[in-house]
């Protein structure tokens, strides 16, 4: 009885609706797993964040939730005026505003340079540019660590042509530089790739008129290649800027924030409000963190889309 | 595998010509090299310096503490030892985190491989109401941090009683967005004649995917399973977070932990620690970059 109901339910509608309704079960039979998991670990805890923010919840807590207390913006309110923290998001800016750019600049001089008749060792140039991004932060930092001492690799080296280098992770000075030469060191071959990938699908008879106009290679560079490639630039900034904007494990291995909190991050911050068990407090300050990747990745996509 | 069928060059390496042409070729790419000095010169350096920090890990790997303090910069160990391995996998019980990161990874790839293409393939090729809001809502959550969710993830996963297990580890990481991306995207390349001819035969749909689709997204799955292999071995902030006892540690925890916790840094055992938590990527990275290469100029994403 309910197949004819549904039957001509279906033919009033016009539709062709038992394999069709078998086909829209099973593909939520086969979307199920993932979208159970991605509720519960992704979507649940990005919500829930929001919430926490707005609480008082400490790790006591977790045991008799009904004391947790909705304090609105207090935390927010509170980050504001919070010294350590203000510290953490100019010493962010400063690891993304240098580290964004050097990095760019490097994948993209690289990433040219390969472009252009670089015929032989092309295949070893890529692999070895490469290698840096497979690795894991925390044990490179450690190697990175032991170059950088006093009277490390990089110290003799230096004094070796009479420079007496400093003590790079103990100088205020120093320490955040040599978290963003790391950073640039391990990342430059993802956006190299990326680059290249886009540098190889330019025309190339538009290259050929310039040539044949008696372009140079500084202006082909300016007029053609970088407006060209914008949008692979932006892909570029935008997933670098993201990535540099979560830097933790660099500090947490080679500096523990130090000196003098020169290297404590958003994300350090977070860290250790989190270990002291101030839950609300930390979820507010991960957000902030949140909205400044957001609204960056706004900006960029407005700039790169507009010039030119 | 050998060498010359991995290398990913569309450009480099063309079919070999007859002999004559070949000897002008090499000669023109040898005076190509001559030409471009001012290129390769730089870029030989660059590379150099690219991969100093390996060598000098390795290096420092097999030295002995005496060497190590001495400052003297020798690429090759005067007095090599394996004292320093020793160390790690008796003192310090590195056998044991080598094993906690195998496991996760290997579920966390096995995990998304399964999940991420049986959504890619419904989104792909089935139809079904929620389809396009589905899509949209694991798209947006493709570039949030670990950061931003790991706080709540904590009370969630402390309440489930599941703190300080494998599955706090596993579970967080089952069900990636990137996975999808890539899944999606391969499957629906594949031609939907040849899915609708199994239909035809009256194949249903889970063995249309089970015997078709993924027998044919082989490279797809090769990439998502180094992607998540990768991130799966170097992920550092959530398993800190959610191994509380040196039982659960992890490789990258188990380096930043012995590292922070030592007075003076004893760097013999850390670099051997880096070295065991580093080579084995490298060498998987050498064998299979072209799905490296791959899978970050499809994506765009690490």
């Amino acid at each position: 009885m309910s197949s004819t109901s549904t039957g001509v339910r279906a033919a009033v509608r016009g539709r062709a609706p038992a394999w069709r309704r078998r086909q829209a079960l099973a593909a939520w039979l086969f979307a199920l797993p993932f979208t159970l998991l991605f509720a519960a670990f992704m979507v649940g805890p990005l919500l829930a964040s929001v919430g926490l923010s707005l609480t008082d919840m400490t790790s006591r807590d977790l045991r008799t939730p009904l004391a947790v207390r909705f304090v609105g913006l207090g935390n927010f309110v509170e980050l504001a005026g919070d010294e350590t923290f203000v510290r953490a998001i100019g010493n962010t800016v400063y690891f993304v505003g240098v580290g964004v750019p050097l990095t760019v600049a490097v994948a993209l001089l690289l990433a040219l340079a390969l472009n252009n008749g670089i015929n032989r060792f092309r295949s070893l140039f890529r692999v070895g540019f490469y290698t840096p991004v497979v690795t894991s932060i925390v044990a490179i930092a450690v190697v990175w660590k032991y170059i950088l001492e006093p009277d490390g690799l990089l110290n003799q080296g230096l004094g070796a042509i009479g420079i007496g280098g400093p003590d790079w992770l103990n100088d205020t000075r120093f320490a955040m530089p040599s978290l963003i030469l790391l950073a640039m060191w391990r990342n430059m071959g993802t956006l190299m790739i990326i680059f290249l990938a886009g540098l190889q699908g330019l025309p190339a008879d538009v290259y050929e008129a310039a040539r044949m106009d008696g372009a140079n290679a500084l202006q082909r560079f300016r007029s053609l290649t970088l407006p060209l490639l914008r949008p692979t630039l932006l892909l570029g900034c935008v997933l670098i800027s993201v990535y540099y904007f979560q830097f933790f494990e660099e500090a947490f291995v080679m500096t523990e924030g130090g000196p003098l909190e020169s290297t404590l991050s958003i994300t350090y911050f977070t860290y250790n409000e989190f270990g002291y068990g101030n839950y609300g407090y930390a979820s507010a300050a991960s957000y902030v963190l949140a909205i400044a990747i957001g609204l960056v990745t706004l900006v960029q996509f407005r700039l790169l889309r507009e010039k030119g | 595998m050998s060498r010359t069928t991995v290398a990913p060059a569309p450009t480099a390496a063309a079919p070999a010509p007859p002999p004559t042409v070949q000897e002008a070729g090499r000669r023109r790419r040898r005076l190509a090299v001559r030409d471009r000095w001012y290129l390769y010169v730089p870029l030989l350096l660059a590379l150099a310096a690219t991969v100093l920090p390996f060598a000098w890990m390795v290096s420092g790997a097999f030295k002995p503490q005496s060497e190590i303090l001495s400052g003297e910069v020798r690429l090759l160990p005067q007095d090599g030892t394996l004292r320093n391995f020793r160390d790690l996998f008796t003192r310090v019980d590195f056998g044991h985190y080598l094993f906690n990161s195998a496991v996760v990874a290997v579920a966390v790839v096995l995990g998304n491989l399964l999940f991420c293409s049986m959504l890619g393939y419904a989104l792909s090729k089935l139809d079904f109401p929620g389809r396009r809001v589905l899509f949209a809502l694991v798209m947006t959550m493709l570039m949030v941090p670990t950061v931003v969710t790991f706080v709540p993830l904590f009370v969630l996963v402390t309440k489930m009683g599941l703190a300080n297990t494998y599955g706090a580890l596993i579970l967080p990481f089952l069900a990636t967005p990137l996975g999808v991306f890539i899944m999606r995207q391969f499957i629906a390349g594949i031609p939907d004649s040849l899915i609708e001819a199994a239909r035809l035969d009256g194949a249903g749909e889970f063995r249309i995917f089970f015997t078709l689709v993924l027998p044919l997204s082989g490279p797809a799955l090769a990439t998502l399973a180094i992607l998540q292999f990768l991130s799966s071995w170097n992920e550092f902030l959530w398993p800190l977070v959610a191994a509380q006892t040196e039982d659960m540690y992890t490789l990258p925890v188990a380096i930043a932990l012995i590292s922070a916790s030592a007075n003076s840094v004893n760097y013999g055992l850390l670099l051997a620690g880096a070295t065991v938590v580093v080579l084995p990527v490298l060498g998987l990275f050498l064998l299979l970059q072209r799905y490296f290469v791959q899978g970050i100029s499809t994506t765009g994403l690490k």
